[in-house]
């Protein structure tokens, strides 16, 4: 036999348990209708557009091994990171042409990010102090002005399977981006290349891709 | 700590280091004078003189000035070998190309009496370090890195890009370079000359490459494309065994030039 009390709390207890259950349904629809109403894709602002600027160009040939500084008209970001990515993008998309001087496939996809660093803070880490690609004296003996930075430039891993071999091909493919992020960043000084976000020894089998590069070397001095 | 500091970053330069460390400061033990210098009243001078010796080593403190050798060895770097093919030229593979140019120039130095040693004669993959690694042993006068590319035309000669510095008695291996890059310019002037000389399209350049990069020589890389004219229409293939000749020719000349400017006082 039951007793009258237990009756009495066990039909509370199921009567609380339905009236939650619809509380927690009608709590469902109410946010489900939020949802809804909130999923609008209508545009009620126009995508900002930069105006365009120019952009300097460092462009290869290789009939005679040289750099030349084309202007170029391109509609800019101002994050610095992704300016670079930008000008960068727009040189190999130039060697990628048909008619390219210094024809090299991929275009600019290839340049999967540019990372720029403050030198200090690199040098602070103990990156590698004293190499560079002149192989001159330490950073701590001649420490960089403050400001500059140094371009982390993280190539596509099929950007350079498909580089065609030869010291001279990839010695202007690893100039002209030095030359081209100097000439339009003029704070990046110093250049280093990852593929794929890894260390790299050689892009196609020549050009070291372990050094730290000076970009400044890169640009033609008048 | 940024992304930077990642112990890849640095990977691989200790141990080089340590080769050309043992590469550079041969021990050839001299008996006799060992004896004399074991007596009893010698000991605690020679002992001084040891020590002294071993800290000025470890202090890097006197540059080793750069004394050209009395003898002439010409290095001849044949690049890649073994499963590295480098690239592609008109169908025919690097390592084969810079294998075949590499033996006909060391037939026509050695015609010539200039002492030739060569980083392989087959086609084996020898280590970059290693490459650099034989040409410092063999003190030599000229070590010519050999490359071929469809790329470009005529010859291309690439020298270190790396700042002149003065020689010093223990030099980073991947730096060890900058101490000869006077002399690899002055080479690679030797090589320019001979081959405007010859009617040659030239072009001088300066690279990183991590062979070169690591010699004590008077070290050029270079780097045979098709000869091309004035309108890049293409004159000799790679493949062309007169072409190949007449290049060879052409570097065996300047290299006998080099050993006459290496010799004049």
């Amino acid at each position: 036999m039951i007793p009258r009390y237990q009756t009495i709390l066990f039909s509370m207890l199921v009567l609380a348990s339905v009236v939650m259950g619809v509380a927690l349904w009608q709590l469902r629809d109410r946010a489900h209708q939020r949802l809804l109403s909130s999923d609008d894709s209508t545009p009620t602002q126009a995508p900002e557009v930069e105006p365009a600027e120019q952009a300097t160009i460092m462009v290869a040939s290789d009939s005679d091994g040289s750099l030349l500084a084309q202007a170029q008209s391109l509609h800019l970001p101002r994050d610095p990171g992704a300016r670079a990515r930008a000008v960068l993008g727009k040189l190999l998309d130039l060697y990628a042409a048909p008619d390219a001087a210094h024809p090299v496939p991929g275009g600019a996809s290839s340049i999967a990010q540019v990372f720029l660093l403050p030198v200090q803070n690199v040098e602070a880490g103990g990156s590698q102090a004293g190499v560079n690609a002149a192989g001159q004296s330490s950073p701590s003996k001649d420490p960089s002005p403050v400001g500059d930075e140094l371009a982390v430039v993280n190539l596509s891993g099929a950007f350079v399977a498909g580089h065609p071999s030869g010291i001279q091909t990839e010695t202007l493919t690893v100039m002209s981006i030095c030359g081209t992020l100097h000439a339009n960043l003029p704070r990046v000084t110093q250049v280093r290349f990852l593929v794929d976000g890894q260390p790299h020894a050689t892009l196609a089998g020549h050009a070291d891709l372990t050094r730290t590069y000076l970009a400044a070397d890169a640009v033609p001095k008048p | 700590m940024t992304t930077l500091k990642g112990r890849s970053w640095y990977g691989g330069v200790l141990a080089p280091e340590v080769r050309y460390l043992s590469a550079r400061l041969e021990i050839r033990p001299n008996f006799a004078a060992i004896n004399q210098a074991l007596r009893p009243s010698r000991c605690i001078w020679v002992l001084t003189a040891c020590m002294g010796v071993s800290q000025l080593v470890a202090a890097q403190a006197p540059p080793a000035p750069v004394v050209p050798s009395s003898r002439f060895v010409v290095v001849l770097d044949a690049a890649h070998g073994g499963d590295d093919s480098g690239g592609r030229l008109n169908g025919q593979e690097e390592k084969a190309f810079t294998l075949a140019l590499s033996v006909r120039l060391r037939s026509l130095l050695g015609a010539r009496g200039i002492q030739v040693l060569t980083t392989r004669e087959s086609d084996t993959n020898v280590d970059l370090n290693r490459r650099a690694e034989m040409a410092n042993h063999a003190n030599a006068q000229a070590c010519l890195s050999l490359h071929g590319s469809e790329s470009g035309s005529g010859v291309h000669l690439f020298v270190s890009n790396m700042a002149p510095v003065q020689p010093v008695r223990l030099a980073p291996w991947k730096t060890a370079q900058a101490a000869w890059v006077t002399r690899s310019l002055a080479l690679a002037g030797t090589l320019n000359s001979a081959l405007l000389h010859a009617g040659m399209t030239v072009t001088l350049g300066r690279t990183t490459l991590p062979t070169v990069d690591s010699m004590t020589c008077p070290a050029v890389a270079v780097e045979i494309a098709p000869q091309r004219d004035a309108g890049k229409k293409l004159v000799a293939e790679l493949d062309d065994s007169g072409y190949q000749a007449r290049v060879a020719e052409i570097l065996a000349a300047a290299l006998l030039e080099w050993r006459t400017e290496v010799h004049q006082p």
